[in-house]
């Protein structure tokens, strides 16, 4: 059976579609999930697509995290299904208190849109399996709120955990505490990350790079080998 | 104040109306009066004062942007013409595109921010309103001066509202420019292209015909933001001097424009709409007058159904009223339910404000009375037409004989070293990528080229790659020295980097911006710009589809130099073999596409190093440009080239630097014979183009150009981490980057 992978619209979502099409590269089947629509559809995993969902006008994805689908979403990520959030998805992922921290405002208080070198900090998760611990990746980077943020407390917990998935390589874009552009709850199964490795599964559009098709490959694995 | 209905305005034939604050002339007032054979409502009134506005009418420039719909060159891409919100183009299997530049200059002086965004907004509304999906943005920008304390307010607000709408809107920022001169202190020009794709089938015109048939306002609730900003923003001059009109610029909503777009999308595809319009400039007004007009004539409008943000608004505000995000469809009654049900599915406000009717006139009613009376056509296209007076400025002769070749040039290697990378540092040839990073290049997954490639080029159809260039281009320092000619290498220009990025140009659009239109010498560079313009595309075979005239951007006596912008499209059958425009790989050879004479009126190296504007501009050889865009085209087709950047302004260095730093890999050059080291580096002859060649494609490459006629001249390889021009000097590369990419951040960071 082919592995379904949902991809969520809300009101504002931008990188839906390229998700979309780099589920469908990857070689899963990609199932379109509406925002008012609580059933889930029998995907076997769901990615939060990046773009300014209600135009993030109150506070990036504090409107979406209360969307009719994050209530199943919600239910089910606890459960174990896997969930990747991209950008606004990862926005929304802390807003509903799936992933910890928040998104503060870039601190050169400019959206930035550049090729972003990373390192795969934690290659356990089921998004990140198909890298090598330690592996260096560039994917595009596109934002305005992308300063990742919490306390001490949580941070040295992410750190000891090992639940730090990715880091800012080459300079940091945007003052994010520890370097920090990506995180995974304890059990691997949900991660969130503003740069956008939907962006980077073609060798010709974008940066130029696939560098970003091991998130997508990862979870096909998986959820075949499961 | 009581409503000033159409039976009030039959019985007070003399009572006082505003017209002169609409900014209607007196001719132009008596014009409406006979028209109507009674004084006009306020309502009317208001509506013939914005759409016979300059912007609106084209009232000064229509006589001579005839000549784009006379001198159309054969060919048959063009699927829709001028006249419509744009043109279409046929680009082949099926798909046609749409794409427009248009300008929203005056508004962003006022508020850099919400003046560029709404632009924005705007531009890709009207892209929409044909039918298609829009798919990419461009912004050419002029400012004021780089250090002028002023480009500091402006040019970060035009960014972020750019960024600010586009980047929230899903749209890739692929292309455009951003040129600095003092002519443009006071009216920066911020003009804004989309382009948007469709199937044949898909194209959707703005009509209304079929009586009965419902007229549906959706999207954002009606505010009294932008009210006249069309008759008094864009049509006056600033003056220096007295009290400003200035209303209220729009304020621009980027998440409802997206839930627009995707509403509108889906009500396209459900085949739902009859005809359907935009809401730009002069609101309401606009888009019921040429809807009417463009159907069969009659249209009825009960103006108190119109949801607003601020009820205290009087019927003429409402009918002026710029507030964006709005759209404007004609449905028949079956279609209405399904058409009101996706409305909902996105959240997207929807109301049946009126119908077609089988009359000939356009009627408003105001909680019913009437208030509205006229033949729509008058209103929408039967506005004055001006013949104004032109003729060659008196100082013309003394500015084309002032010759940049008496400038003093380097004396010795170290000067011309030390000149290089003053040029590149120079804020007009320095990296611009603070400014482009600030903008989404990569949504919705299909950008193949963005800045800073020659065009900005993106897929159309993942199966067959199928994909579409654009790139804008205008030089109003060329333009001043010889407003024909500076039009026709702004095509040239834009037609190059298309071909240069592999694409095969096939039609332009243009916006115009000039000064003020009651000045006979700004109205003579109207005029020869628009002739060379015409007479170019004639010459190229690529048709103007559509435009936009932006005039009056002039403070007191001074207007900004001519500044014609075109933009050509260009199609790629397969974006695989997209030419990029970095040196990439050690051991490509080099080479020099087309002749190089020593032209240096109006150069940026002769604004960099003197401070100077004078002489004649480069020499225009369409058949060259034609000749050598088919070079740049095999060459990438058939794989002989792995590189190529245009040759404009900055001449041959600035070219080099670029690709060298964006590669990564410096170059070893050498002068051709027949040229000094100077006029080699910084002549800016039209026509040429630089390309990196493969080793084993030498031979091919060569013969091709030889058998073609193309003069060709090796110039060098890319090799090192410096640029080296043999016997004269190297520039590390890290020197060059630099200075190429520090100046922007240190002056507006």
């Amino acid at each position: 059976m082919t592995t379904r992978i949902g991809v969520v619209t809300f009101p504002g979502t931008l990188d839906d579609q390229d998700a979309l099409r780099a589920v469908r590269i990857a070689g899963a089947e990609p199932v379109s999930l509406w925002h008012r629509d609580k059933d889930l559809h029998q995907v076997d995993a769901v990615v939060l697509a990046g773009g300014f969902s209600y135009g993030d006008y109150l506070r990036a994805g504090a409107i979406s995290r209360f969307s009719p689908v994050m209530e199943t979403l919600i239910e089910q990520a606890k459960a174990g299904m896997p969930v990747l959030g991209i950008c606004n998805g990862f926005q929304i992922l802390t807003e509903a208190h799936l992933l910890p921290g928040a998104m503060l405002r870039n601190n050169h208080l400019h959206f930035i849109c550049r090729d972003q070198k990373l390192r795969v900090e934690n290659a356990e998760t089921a998004w990140t399996s198909d890298y090598a611990p330690g592996q260096e990746i560039s994917v595009p980077l596109k934002n305005m709120d992308g300063r990742y943020t919490a306390d001490e407390r949580t941070l040295d917990e992410l750190e000891a955990e090992g639940r730090v998935a990715f880091r800012y390589l080459d300079g940091n874009p945007n003052g994010s505490l520890r370097d920090i552009a990506g995180i995974t709850n304890a059990a691997g199964n949900i991660v969130g990350l503003m740069p956008h490795p939907e962006h980077a599964v073609e060798p010709l559009i974008g940066t130029g790079r696939t560098d970003g098709l091991g998130f997508f490959t990862s979870i096909i694995k998986k959820l075949v080998n499961a | 104040m009581s409503l000033d209905t159409v039976k009030h305005a039959a019985e007070t034939p003399d009572a006082e109306q505003p017209w002169k604050e609409l900014g209607l002339k007196e001719d132009e007032y008596a014009r409406i009066r006979e028209i109507l054979g009674r004084r006009p409502t306020g309502a009317e009134l208001a509506m013939y004062s914005v759409m016979w506005s300059e912007h609106c009418s084209y009232k000064s420039s229509k006589v001579h942007l005839k000549q784009f719909g006379e001198k159309v060159p054969a060919n048959d891409a063009m699927l829709v013409g001028i006249g419509e919100n744009a043109g279409v183009v046929d680009v082949g299997q099926g798909y046609a595109v749409t794409f427009k530049v248009e300008s929203h200059n005056h508004p962003s002086y006022i508020e850099p921010y919400q003046g560029a965004a709404t632009g924005i907004g705007g531009i890709v509304r009207d892209i929409l309103a044909m039918g298609a999906r829009p798919v990419a943005v461009v912004d050419p920008l002029r400012f004021g001066a780089a250090d002028h304390p002023d480009t500091k307010r402006v040019l970060p607000g035009v960014v972020a509202g750019i960024g600010g709408y586009g980047n929230c809107l899903g749209l890739p920022n692929i292309g455009g420019e951003v040129v600095f001169d003092a002519c443009y202190q006071g009216n920066p020009l911020v003009n804004a292209g989309c382009i948007g794709v469709m199937k044949h089938e898909d194209i959707h015109l703005a009509q209304a015909s079929g009586p009965g048939n419902k007229v549906i306002l959706y999207g954002a609730r009606t505010g009294g933001d932008g009210i006249g900003g069309v008759s008094v923003l864009a049509s006056e001059t600033f003056e220096s001097t007295g009290p400003a009109k200035r209303p209220a610029v729009q304020v621009g909503d980027p998440f409802q424009e997206k839930l627009l777009i995707e509403c509108t999308l889906e009500i396209f595809k459900e085949k739902l709409v009859a005809g359907i319009q935009d809401l730009g400039g002069a609101g309401l007004s606009c888009a019921t007058s040429e809807l009417a007009s463009a159907g069969s004539g009659g249209m009825r409008v009960e103006l108190d159904t119109v949801p607003l943000r601020d009820s205290s608004l009087s019927p003429e505000e409402i009918l002026m009223s710029e507030s964006q995000e709005r759209m404007c469809a004609i449905v028949e009654p079956q279609h209405v339910d399904r058409f009101l049900e996706i409305c909902e599915k996105w959240d997207v406000i929807a109301t049946v404000i009126g119908e077609v009717t089988d009359g000939s006139q356009l009627e408003i009613f105001w909680h019913g009375e009437q208030i509205v009376d006229v033949p729509p056509r008058s209103v929408a296209h039967d506005g004055p037409v001006y013949h104004r007076p032109f003729a060659r400025p008196s100082w013309q002769d003394a500015l084309q004989a002032d010759d940049a070749g008496k400038l003093a040039r380097p004396a010795n290697a170290a000067e011309l070293r030390e000149q290089v990378l003053r040029l590149v540092a120079s804020p007009n040839q320095a990296s611009k990528a603070w400014i482009t990073d600030q903008y989404d290049r990569f949504v919705q997954g299909n950008t193949v080229l963005a800045m800073p490639e020659d065009a900005g080029m993106v897929r159309i159809d993942a199966e067959s790659n199928l994909g579409v260039a654009l790139a804008t281009d205008g030089n109003g320092r060329y333009a001043k020295l010889d407003p024909y000619t500076g039009a026709q290498l702004a095509l040239a220009e834009s037609y190059r980097n298309v071909a240069a990025s592999g694409a095969k140009p096939l039609a332009i659009s243009d916006c115009l911006n000039f000064g003020s239109p009651e000045d006979p010498d700004v109205m003579w560079q109207f005029a020869e710009a628009t002739r060379g313009l015409a007479d170019g595309c004639l010459e190229l075979g690529t048709p103007v589809t559509g435009g936009n005239v932006s005039l009056y951007n002039q403070t007191g006596e001074t207007a900004i130099h001519p500044t014609p912008v075109v933009a050509v499209l260009g199609v790629i059958d397969d974006v695989n073999r997209r030419t990029p425009v970095a040196f990439a790989e050690e051991g490509q050879l080099l080479y020099l596409l087309g002749d190089t004479a020593a032209e240096f009126g109006g150069s940026a190296w002769s604004e960099v190093v003197h401070h100077h504007l004078g002489g004649l501009p480069p020499k225009v050889d369409l058949a060259r440009e034609k000749l050598l865009a088919e070079i740049l085209i095999s060459g990438s087709r058939d794989g002989m080239i792995d590189a190529a950047h245009d040759l404009s302004d900055g001449g041959l260095i600035q070219a080099v630097t670029e690709s060298c730093l964006r590669g990564g890999k410096g170059a070893r050059l050498v002068v051709p014979d027949g040229l000094d080291a100077f006029t080699f580096l910084f002549s800016e002859s039209a026509g040429r183009a630089v390309v990196a060649v493969p080793r084993s494609e030498e031979l091919r490459f060569t013969d091709m150009c030889g058998a073609r006629g193309l003069p060709v001249a090796r110039i060098g390889v890319v090799d090192g981490e410096e640029i080296e021009l043999q016997g004269e000097f190297s520039i590390p590369l890290s020197e060059l980057r630099t200075a190429h990419e520090a100046t922007i951040p240190a002056l507006l960071a």
